[in-house]
């Protein structure tokens, strides 16, 4: 295996006609991975927080997800309405997080909720997003203890609960928050980004909703 | 898979005689470039990011032995694990042991031009483990038998109707007896009958869109969520990627995946943006217990360093084919390899030799569209012209191609003949009518007037005739 690994390197460094970097060229390197730069600036999402959270409900809606702004009372109401009006059975699979058990279950008495990892037999999720993106309407996922990752893909309905402060312009400040949050060198085993429901365009390039992942994604977002 | 390059030219009069492949074609043009076009308007800063999309491939290719090993380094301290295969015999032994250290039956694989590129399901099959494509277009094409025809629409070439055959004799042994005929149908049956074997899978394999250095993650897009599934689900993770795909850093990833979906669906983003780093963690209640990077030269190392080496900076994005009018004639499966259109006129002499792919690159009418949507800037007809002069150097190029050269390049030389020559011609053409404008049938010209007219020359003499009329 390491014949094989000195083989490509070797190869690599034949073509470009050098040996492994040193001295200036490596330095300038490692300080290019130290201090990342950003590309070109996106302007649409350089905004005030309270346009960035229209913007982000804006383009979720574009890409087919639906949107409802509520207070953090109103969370557990809305999530059992929006089953009601989509003729959806009254039970989830919610993420075992501290987030979420922080919002008010106990007056809906008709919402049986099940705490855990998804399923196959799974119809409905509920989870909270580590970040979210208003350039294109993403929500973020970190997996981890307090979220599994089955539950952003199994069930046919994912209900996102979304806070305003985690809503930011652009991938970069998503990628600044994990640094911070998980460390430079320690990224969470998965982050999904995912915009909207899931989708194919392989059946004469229509977009046809519901393809592997979720047919129906819902982002309450909260106020705070 | 076979190469049938050498063949082009036989398997594009096939491709011009099929009308299923044609009324498939006719939709390229208002689908994936009209978006793109809409996309591309949509974001000011679009031209900016290609610029900077290119300057970053450039920068990764230049060090790319440094990020290779950062990214490897990254991988190993977080428990997973990286191969390296200098050739595709070498990743397919590798990931055949590693499924098998699990004792797999079922591979869910994750569309992977990569892993079409090495033949990886025969390989398997041979091992006595069935691979299972998930992403829609693959499924379709696995269950007809047939390679992909483009590189993100693999099924491109078909009609739904041909869909709905397909999925009437595949699945009615398994209760769906009625011929469906809406699409949305198509897709509910084929998400019903992939779940089971999403949960039924040992081993998960995907291929990258890109492998980041500073992390160690592998970074995957799709729309379907078919490759989230198959990188959670089974106990095993493999990841299957060519050297090419790592870049330094996440910002670098922003810039690449703004102009990625847009040029190859004109979608803002696709759906599903997914990084992966090593293994399950403590205390996660689900993810893969193993994690296996392969990653792949098959020849790559080579062209750095050469004239050809922007070809390496593609991101697989499928506009340059989506623009290709040689395309949008003759769809995929005439290129005869894993990849088609310009790209893959460029690539194919590189990974299967000139001799057998050197139809490929003549195959062009340097009209200049794929360079001019490509996100990453490859100049895609300079490059088709290389392979040109060197199969003309290794005279590879056919006999009677090499004595028209021959003869024009005579002829150019010596303008006074010439002259009088296409003066002659001109008024040939006359004598056959021009009062249309067109010609419809031409003698020694049917292999042109079969599937389109001829222009007529315009009265009055050829261009230097009109020239020195209009001087006196």
């Amino acid at each position: 295996m390491n014949e094989a690994r000195l083989q490509i390197l070797n190869g690599i460094r034949r073509s470009l006609q050098r040996g492994e970097l040193s001295g200036d060229a490596l330095k300038a390197v490692e300080a290019r991975l130290a201090e990342p730069p950003r590309g070109p600036a996106v302007a649409r999402a350089a905004l005030a927080q309270p346009d960035k959270v229209a913007l982000f409900c804006q383009w979720a809606e574009a890409n087919n997800a639906t949107v409802a702004r509520v207070a953090p009372a109103e969370v557990a109401a809305e999530v059992s309405a929006y089953l009601a009006r989509n003729n959806l059975p009254a039970e989830a699979v919610i993420a075992p997080s501290p987030q979420l058990a922080g919002y008010d279950w106990s007056n809906q008495k008709m919402l049986s909720l099940r705490r855990g990892r998804g399923e196959g037999s799974d119809h409905v999720s509920i989870t909270g997003a580590f970040a979210a993106i208003a350039e294109t309407g993403t929500v973020v996922m970190a997996s981890g203890p307090e979220h599994p990752v089955t539950l952003n893909l199994l069930p046919d309905t994912h209900i996102v609960v979304l806070r305003e402060s985690d809503i930011v312009g652009g991938y970069e400040e998503v990628w600044e928050r994990l640094r911070a949050r998980y460390g430079k060198d320690r990224m969470p085993r998965t982050v999904n980004t995912i915009t909207g429901p899931s989708r194919t365009g392989d059946i004469e390039q229509a977009m046809e909703l519901g393809a592997h992942g979720p047919r129906r994604m819902h982002v309450l977002v909260v106020r705070e | 898979m076979e190469s049938t390059a050498h063949d082009f030219k036989d398997n594009v009069d096939a491709a011009l005689a099929d009308p299923n492949l044609q009324d498939s074609l006719s939709k390229l043009k208002v689908g994936f470039s009209e978006r793109r076009r809409q996309a591309a308007e949509r974001l000011p800063e679009f031209e900016a990011l290609r610029d900077r999309a290119r300057d970053i491939k450039n920068h990764a290719l230049a060090n790319l032995d440094f990020y290779l090993e950062e990214f490897e380094r990254k991988v190993t301290a977080l428990g997973g694990h990286v191969h390296w295969a200098p050739t595709a015999e070498d990743a397919r032994r590798i990931i055949g042991e590693l499924c098998q250290s699990m004792g797999a039956r079922t591979v869910a694989k994750s569309k992977s031009m990569v892993a079409e590129e090495i033949a990886l399901n025969e390989h398997l099959e041979a091992l006595g483990i069935a691979p299972i494509e998930t992403d829609l277009g693959e499924y379709i094409i696995q269950l007809r038998h047939e390679p992909p025809s483009h590189i993100i629409a693999p099924a491109v070439h078909l009609t739904k109707a041909q869909v709905a055959d397909t999925f009437l004799e595949h699945h009615s042994k398994l209760g769906f007896t009625k011929r469906l005929t809406e699409r949305n149908d198509l897709v509910a049956e084929a998400r019903y009958v992939l779940r089971q074997k999403f949960l039924d899978a040992d081993v998960g394999l995907t291929g990258a869109n890109f492998l980041v250095a500073e992390t160690g993650s592998s970074m995957l897009v799709t729309n379907e969520g078919n490759a989230d599934l198959s990188n959670t689900l089974p106990r095993m993770h493999i990841v299957l990627a060519s050297i090419e795909k790592v870049i330094p850093t996440l910002e670098d990833a922003a810039v690449l995946l703004r102009v990625l979906a847009r040029s190859a669906t004109g979608q803002e983003s696709s759906a599903y943006t997914t990084l992966n780093t090593g293994p399950k963690r403590p205390g996660d209640l689900d993810g893969p217990e193993h994690y296996h990077v392969v990653i792949l030269d098959n020849g790559r190392s080579a062209v750095l360093g050469t004239e050809m080496q922007d070809m390496l900076r593609c991101i697989r994005c499928g506009a340059c084919m989506n623009h290709c009018p040689v395309y949008g004639a003759i769809g995929g499966h005439a290129y005869g390899w894993v990849y088609p259109g310009p790209i893959g006129a460029v690539l194919t002499p590189q990974l299967i030799g000139v001799e057998e792919a050197g139809n490929l690159p003549n195959a062009s009418t340097f009209c200049g569209r794929c360079e001019s949507v490509c996100p990453v800037r490859i100049p895609l007809p300079s490059l088709m012209r290389h392979w040109r002069e060197r199969e003309f150097e290794r005279h590879l190029t056919p006999k009677a191609v090499r004595q028209g050269l021959a003869l024009w390049s005579f002829l150019a030389r010596r303008p006074r003949l010439y002259h009088r020559l296409t003066g002659l011609a001109n008024r040939m053409l006359a004598l056959f009518g021009r009062a249309q404008g067109r010609y419809q049938t031409l003698p020694l010209a049917g292999g042109w007037t079969r599937f389109r007219d001829f222009p007529a020359p315009p009265p009055g003499g050829t261009f230097h005739a009109q020239w020195r009329g209009r001087q006196s």
